[in-house]
């Protein structure tokens, strides 16, 4: 066993040996650009591009055809909304997402509302220089409003009615247990409802949502449904068939592949379109212009090849090694919660919190084993996850959370390893900690008035 | 995050960790931050009846920063008359540690943890005189 130990395979994945062999040639002497049909050089990056596209689609239930490449499950994101949004902007403008999204997505969605914000409030300017009879300008905005009352303004409000270019958002809370209620999804859904946006499972929490059930609905609204399945895919079985996606992202680093290469799956039947972001060539059917990134892709189809054939042994073998992970903590240490359903959750995940010990801290006394922090102490923000807030995990709680993301290549000798670390650390930790001693004192620290800052 | 040598030193061999007896009227015990924002530091000071600050000890919650924060201020309140320990402000300790900006709010914390201290120890005085 080699230190430091890696198990945060949920933020990216080392590069499985098979795959680099498979990609090594395309960085050699296969070096043909796919989209030259004039020589043999093309015509072989070609065939080896059109064999990783089977591969990635065998692996999710789907077509060859209907895998568009992309730099990654970031711009899967972006195209599968930007794209749907734009593509169907004549048919609707609302889409539902869940508070505890990728910021690929929640992100994406926001900036589709600024746009929308930003069209209307040229559309007021417009309207309400007919109604001064004169030009406004953008400071007069807010005084022009209220005088004319332009919300209630007939042309205006049927003007606001067409289309923008943006979009409408509708953030869903999730449940206890991190998954969505179909029930609330249901009822979130109006006659403008175009795109669910929904992902496969948790980056943060590992808590796999109820992805059949979500496209069963969808399909039976009539609504378009977009699934960010980039840390599930190869570790979950996921089929766009069986589960009705309409558009699933999915990246190749996330399962032992290369970075900077990722997958839109875009349905056929019943089609779906979308508008394109990037404009060139026409390579991936118009879709997604850009020279291939041939080794990359080659990458990508072996990685998804090997998680498909290994997936259900690597799956037990993985849930046997984090519910060692869970127990080896639990037994030993008290006042330790689990973040997020233990039932729908990928093997390899786990997140815990230790009361009364912050999250930084405890990373950098295991400094020996790479995972993450629930808390956001790390970064610029202070702020406790949003993940974990969303659920409803009290403040103090979401400082204290670690991620734990098991991964293909850890063993049990590196889990029996942390376990024994995490446990002589986390004491440590509470043996400093006033809050531990005032909970072991039988003190509420509810009860306490803390002087925030 | 990138830490200072003597964060990581004073993190790995936090100096006077502990409690004193809150009881003791000699004991001023100052308790700042909130678990919501990640962080609780508690100082407590022992000060002789000269006003000599005889003894330190911290309990903190947060980060490597704010415990390396806490254990620094035990080391120099030691020995110091109240009036000094005072004087010592965040840019101090922030300095000492060279605590990134992010960071800054730690140093920020165990100043006022060396003054709620400092009050409690008065208070309690105030009402053993009165």
């Amino acid at each position: 066993m080699s230190l430091p130990i890696y198990m945060d395979n949920h933020a990216t994945t080392p590069m499985d040996p098979r795959v680099l062999e498979a990609m090594l040639p395309y960085l050699r002497e296969d070096f043909g650009n796919a989209a030259s049909r004039n020589h043999a050089f093309g015509w072989k990056a070609e065939a080896a591009v059109e064999k990783a596209r089977r591969q990635v689609a065998d692996l999710i239930g789907a077509s060859e055809k209907e895998i568009v490449f992309t730099s990654g499950a970031t711009e899967s994101d972006n195209l599968a909304i930007k794209g749907v949004i734009e593509f169907y902007k004549s048919k609707g403008d609302h889409i539902i997402t869940l508070k505890t999204e990728h910021k690929a997505v929640l992100d994406t969605c926001k900036r589709l509302e600024r746009v929308r914000q930003e069209r209307l409030d040229e559309l007021k300017l417009l309207r309400l220089g007919q109604l001064a009879e004169r030009d406004v300008s953008a400071e007069e905005l807010p005084e022009l409003s209220a005088k004319f009352n332009i919300d209630a303004d007939e042309t205006y409000k049927k003007w606001a009615e067409l289309p923008t270019g943006g979009a409408r958002v509708t953030y869903l809370d999730v449940e206890k247990d991190g998954r969505v209620s179909l029930e609330k999804l249901a009822a979130a859904m109006t006659p403008k409802t175009v795109l669910v946006s929904i992902m496969f499972a948790n980056n943060e929490i590992g808590v796999v949502q109820p992805v059949a059930e979500i496209g069963k609905l969808c399909r039976e609204k009539g609504v378009l449904f977009h699934c960010d399945a980039v840390q599930g895919v190869g570790k979950v079985p996921f089929d766009v068939e069986k589960m009705n996606v309409d558009l699933a992202s999915i990246s190749a680093h996330k399962m032992y592949g290369p970075k900077g290469v990722g997958a839109l799956y875009v349905r056929r039947k019943p089609r779906v379109r979308i508008a394109p972001m990037v404009d060139g060539g026409g390579h991936e059917r118009g879709m997604r212009s850009g020279t291939l990134n041939v080794a990359s892709i080659v990458g990508f189809g072996a990685a998804a090849e090997v998680a498909k054939k290994d997936l259900p042994e690597e799956a037990a073998r993985l849930l046997r090694l984090r519910e060692r992970l869970r127990t080896g903590i639990m037994e030993q240490l008290d006042m330790v919660t689990v973040n997020g359903s233990l039932e729908h959750r990928m093997p390899g995940s786990l997140n815990i919190s230790f009361s009364y010990v912050e999250g930084e801290a405890l990373m950098m006394s295991i400094k020996d084993v790479a995972v993450s922090s629930g808390s956001a102490c790390t970064s610029a923000s202070l702020e406790p996850s949003y993940v974990l807030r969303a659920l409803g995990v009290e403040e103090d709680m979401a400082h204290s959370s670690i991620r734990f993301g098991l991964g293909r290549f850890n063993t049990e000798e590196e889990v029996d390893f942390v376990i024994r670390l995490v446990v002589d650390k986390v004491r440590k930790l509470r043996d400093m900690s006033p809050l531990y001693e005032m909970a072991k004192e039988g003190i509420d620290l509810k009860s306490i008035e803390w002087t925030a800052h | 995050m990138a830490y200072s040598e003597k964060v990581i030193e004073h993190y790995e061999n936090p100096r006077n960790v502990g409690t004193l007896d809150k009881n003791d009227p000699n004991v001023g015990t100052g308790l700042v931050g909130a678990p919501a924002c990640g962080d609780v530091m508690r100082l407590q000071l022992k000060i002789s009846d000269a006003g000599v600050i005889e003894d330190a000890r911290f309990k903190t919650f947060g980060c490597g920063s704010a415990i390396a924060s806490s254990s620094l201020v035990t080391e120099w309140v030691k020995g110091k008359t109240v009036d000094q320990a005072m004087t010592i402000s965040n840019k101090d300790v922030a300095r000492e540690l060279a605590l990134p900006p992010v960071k800054i709010h730690c140093s920020v914390l165990a100043e006022d943890a060396i003054k709620a201290a400092i009050e409690d120890f008065k208070k309690k005085r105030a009402s053993r005189q009165a």
